[in-house]
């Protein structure tokens, strides 16, 4: 077992997870022998449809429950906690970005990311005006969702995974439902957030352009054994 | 953010199904509270109301007839007494008070009531007499009326008007007599039958142009207090059960208990109507979130992804249905209000009788309790159905 360094944010072993399928099989989603993460290290994995990118991620952030298999992550592990340990580990330790965004439509920005606060550090409203500041959306912290221009919602989102002060910050797809001007702006503010904040991100993306802004990029094919032979029973869209 | 601000975030967010439930629960809290309040104010005031007497004497007939016809002021008499009946009752050294009534005349619907006036030495309450609040008493030989609060109010009747009187205890345009009555004063507001009777002295109706001269003495019912209760024990036997000439209806509250025991059967039937809507009412709550879950999977799975724990989903829902039946129960009180003070208005104006709708009743607190309850408890099934919601699968969107 490979020991966890000082920093070491995330270690993951042997990691495993399958789902049933309707004929009956067993479909492998995600089979990774070896994956790590630095404390605030910006990785990107390069994810093509059906390679199983957001079963690793909702693996990572505790979401899902792996078949077999370790994840270490900031010194507990994961992967052995039960749901409410891995809930409460998700709400302090985690932010999450999705390509859909993901805001609730009742809720207006700033409350959005109150909400990214609430079942972690508790609700700190100057902390969060602070970011929507941050992200340029100082003036429409009252607005709701649907108020917002798409780039606007996804900055919301990047606010909302930043609000519980995560050591680390997942993105799926972060920027696929942008224009390629926004999409540059949306994943410049990612990365910058997260660096002054001191979170680590992790970003799955099939975009090259996304892909090339990043130093560490990995091969989520190389990773996951199971994206890597979808024909023997491999990962699924 | 508290869960109860999550709570009120998604009200408000389902603010029409929200407002529409919490009204179905408004309703049927309120009408909950009202049948209970009717039922028990009213079976309490009617079996309370004795004008101050013990017992009514009156022609042979129905005990309750004779009660509802001089203590209530509603129904026909049963019959007449002859005054040397009355002479014999007042005699009686059992009796200690009798007061003799004659009815058989009215003022636009509003019954003429002849007496004496010793009626008003009597307590109808305890430490209350019938008083004169504006003009003074009649002159038992004069064509003076006192006139009840009630029917002065809505007969607009005040100090010195005069009226013609009417024929019978129903109004018809076409049989007023000849008489004409001067108002000498308005009675204090008794918050009894009493207060829609027009008092006349009783030579004064028995003598009215028209009425048959030969029963021109006679009285519909005698009025009396008691020197003691075994009195009423004796004349209760004496005249029910050997005489067969007149009636005792003794103790009077008795009587009115009997009329209520035998509508008992209806007031279950309106209770457990009023228990039916409740429980319609809290399914609504369990349908309008239940059938909003299929929506609201997404916004499930986007707290659970924020790190909300099944439980914490869970309490929403649940608290959240507890939310509008609190709405739904603190507007009841609204409902209640309205539907008591309509009820109300047509008891008083059909009987006289005086409800309270402010009074606190225990089904003030018990009803709106029990509509919390059966709320969180609607809430059970669609909580249950947000505990079991697959965040991995409910995170994309439903296209």
């Amino acid at each position: 077992m490979t020991p966890i360094l000082p920093s070491l944010l995330l270690n993951i072993e042997n990691l495993c997870k399958s789902y049933g399928t309707p004929d009956g099989s067993v479909q492998t989603v995600v089979d990774v022998s070896e994956f790590s993460l630095d404390a605030a290290q910006q990785t990107a994995l390069c994810g093509t449809s059906g390679s199983g990118k957001t079963t690793f991620l909702n693996l990572i952030a505790g979401i899902l429950q792996p078949d077999a298999g370790r994840i270490e992550l900031d010194g507990c592990t994961i992967s052995d906690a039960s749901e409410a340990g891995r809930d409460r580990l998700r709400a302090r330790t985690i932010g999450y970005i999705f390509q859909t965004f993901n805001l609730l439509q009742g809720y207006t920005c700033i409350e959005n990311v109150l909400l990214g606060m609430s079942f972690g550090l508790g609700a700190d409203r100057r902390w969060a005006s602070e970011l929507l500041e941050r992200v340029g959306l100082g003036p429409r912290l009252n607005h709701f969702p649907r108020q917002l221009s798409t780039g606007q919602q996804q900055r919301v989102a990047v606010a909302r995974a930043l609000a519980n002060r995560p050591k680390l910050v997942l993105a799926d797809e972060p920027t696929g439902n942008l224009d390629p001007a926004s999409a540059a702006e949306a994943l410049g503010l990612i990365r910058e957030t997260c660096r002054e904040n001191g979170a680590a991100l992790l970003l799955v993306s099939h975009d090259r352009d996304v892909l090339g802004q990043f130093d560490d990029v990995r091969d989520l094919a190389e990773i996951n054994r199971a994206a890597a032979c979808p024909s023997a029973g491999g990962a699924k869209p | 953010m508290s869960l109860l601000q999550i709570v009120l975030r998604s009200l408000r967010q389902h603010l029409l199904s929200t407002v529409i439930t919490a009204f179905s629960i408004a309703l049927a809290s309120g009408l909950l509270m009202s049948v209970w309040v009717v039922k028990d104010q009213a079976r309490e005031n009617f079996t309370g109301v004795d004008s101050g007497f013990d017992g009514v004497f009156g022609a042979r007939g129905s005990k309750l007839q004779l009660v509802l016809n001089s203590i209530f002021h509603l129904e026909a008499s049963p019959g007449n007494l002859s005054w040397e009946q009355y002479g014999q009752i007042a005699a009686d050294r059992r009796v200690a008070m009798a007061v003799p009534i004659a009815v058989g005349d009215n003022y636009q619907g509003y019954r003429l009531v002849g007496v004496t006036t010793n009626l008003f030495e009597v307590e109808y309450r305890e430490g209350k007499k019938y008083a004169v609040s504006n003009g003074y008493l009649f002159n038992p030989k004069k064509k003076q009326a006192v006139v009840g609060s009630f029917a002065a109010e809505r007969l607009g009747l005040k100090v010195g008007d005069r009226f013609h009187p009417y024929h019978g205890l129903f109004f018809d345009e076409n049989k007023q007599h000849s008489e004409t009555y001067v108002v000498s004063g308005i009675m204090e507001p008794s918050n009894t039958p009493s207060d829609r009777v027009i008092w006349i002295p009783i030579a004064g109706l028995q003598n009215m142009a028209g009425h048959n001269a030969e029963t021109a003495t006679d009285v519909s019912a005698v009025l009396v207090k008691l020197r003691g209760k075994s009195s009423g024990m004796m004349m209760s036997q004496e005249f029910n059960l050997q005489g067969d000439v007149m009636t005792f209806a003794w103790p009077i509250a008795d009587t009115m208990s009997k009329l209520f025991n035998k509508i008992a059967p209806v007031e279950m039937v309106l209770r457990a109507v009023a228990l039916l809507v409740a429980l319609v009412a809290a399914g609504s709550i369990l349908a309008s979130i239940y059938n909003s879950m299929n929506e609201r999977r997404r916004e499930i799975a986007i707290l659970r992804a924020l790190g909300a724990r099944r439980l914490t989903i869970f309490s929403v829902v649940v608290i959240e249905a507890s939310g509008i039946a609190a709405l739904g129960a603190l507007a009841g009180f609204g409902v209640y209000f309205v539907i008591m003070s309509i009820a109300a208005w047509i008891i008083r104006q059909e009987t006289g009788i005086v409800l309270s709708p402010l009074e606190f009743q225990p089904v003030m607190a018990w009803a709106p309790l029990a509509m919390l309850g059966l709320g969180a408890l609607a809430g059970l099934v669609p909580a249950a159905k947000a505990y079991r919601t697959d965040v991995a699968e409910n995170l994309t969107p439903i296209s």
